[in-house]
């Protein structure tokens, strides 16, 4: 019963992710109108050569949501496809547990 | 399929049941998954920490990790005493030996691209230093 609850939420979630307009962390790299100053992103997990992403490791998880609470998006954090994949599996779990928020104030 | 997967069970005990209370829970959680058959790899107890949001009016909570391995059915009775036991606030269950068998995966293609490529650096050093125009990029993958 709250396995059925916990995944509708985590729907949603991802649909907010979608339309996340980054104003938390304006300026670098966003979607200016037209010109756009192209800094190179590069995913940090490729760098460090990370095969796993664990829902227990809050402290990493933390830097990938903003106050909102929010799962900083591609576009933003630079993270590969499927890093960001496992990134936000991971939050989605930690969330479900309360290591995480689903949204802060 | 193979017989024995790995399960990570983490759950979330009322932070008001006294210690003996944690650890009786815990261990009769453990003596169920051993009855049935499976296997405890790892228990732990990461102590008492706060909740990221209120569950039932409460806002700590104990965390227990659990590692299990098995076939999957001692999990679902697991789970179901966890459902019915309302000292457990919360509980997830992740399987993962998958993942880490893919991950183990990635990291063994990376060890075999590493060993390769001394191979080949070994005989470029010398004409990549030389030419002047690569040796930017050279700096560049050294950083």
């Amino acid at each position: 019963m709250s396995s059925n609850y916990d995944d509708r939420e985590s729907r949603f979630d991802s649909r907010f992710e979608r339309d996340y307009d980054g104003d938390s962390r304006g300026g670098r790299g966003g979607r200016g109108g037209g010109r756009r100053m192209h800094r190179r992103k590069i995913c940090r997990f490729c760098i460090e050569k990370t095969d796993l992403i664990d829902f227990k490791d809050v402290k990493l998880l933390q830097n990938y949501i903003p106050e909102r609470g929010k799962i900083v998006p591609r576009r933003i954090s630079g993270s590969c496809a499927t890093h960001q994949r496992m990134l936000a599996e991971a939050i989605k779990r930690a969330r479900n547990i309360a290591l995480l928020p689903y949204a802060a104030d | 399929m193979a017989a024995n997967r790995v399960y990570e069970v983490m759950f979330i005990i009322d932070a008001d049941a006294p210690d003996d209370e944690v650890a009786q829970l815990s261990e009769g959680f453990q003596r169920i998954i051993t009855d049935q058959g499976g296997t405890i790899t790892k228990a732990e107890v990461m102590g008492k920490r706060r909740l990221a949001y209120p569950i039932g009016r409460k806002n700590e909570g104990t965390y227990i990790l659990l590692e299990i391995e098995g076939s999957g059915s001692e999990i679902a009775e697991l789970e179901r005493r966890m459902r019915v036991n309302d000292r457990i606030m919360r509980y997830i269950t992740v399987r993962v030996d998958e993942d880490r068998r893919r991950a183990e995966k990635f990291a063994a293609k990376r060890a075999r691209k590493a060993a390769k490529r001394p191979g080949n650096q070994k005989s470029e050093p010398a004409p990549v230093a030389a030419a002047a125009p690569s040796a930017p990029a050279a700096a560049f993958d050294e950083a």
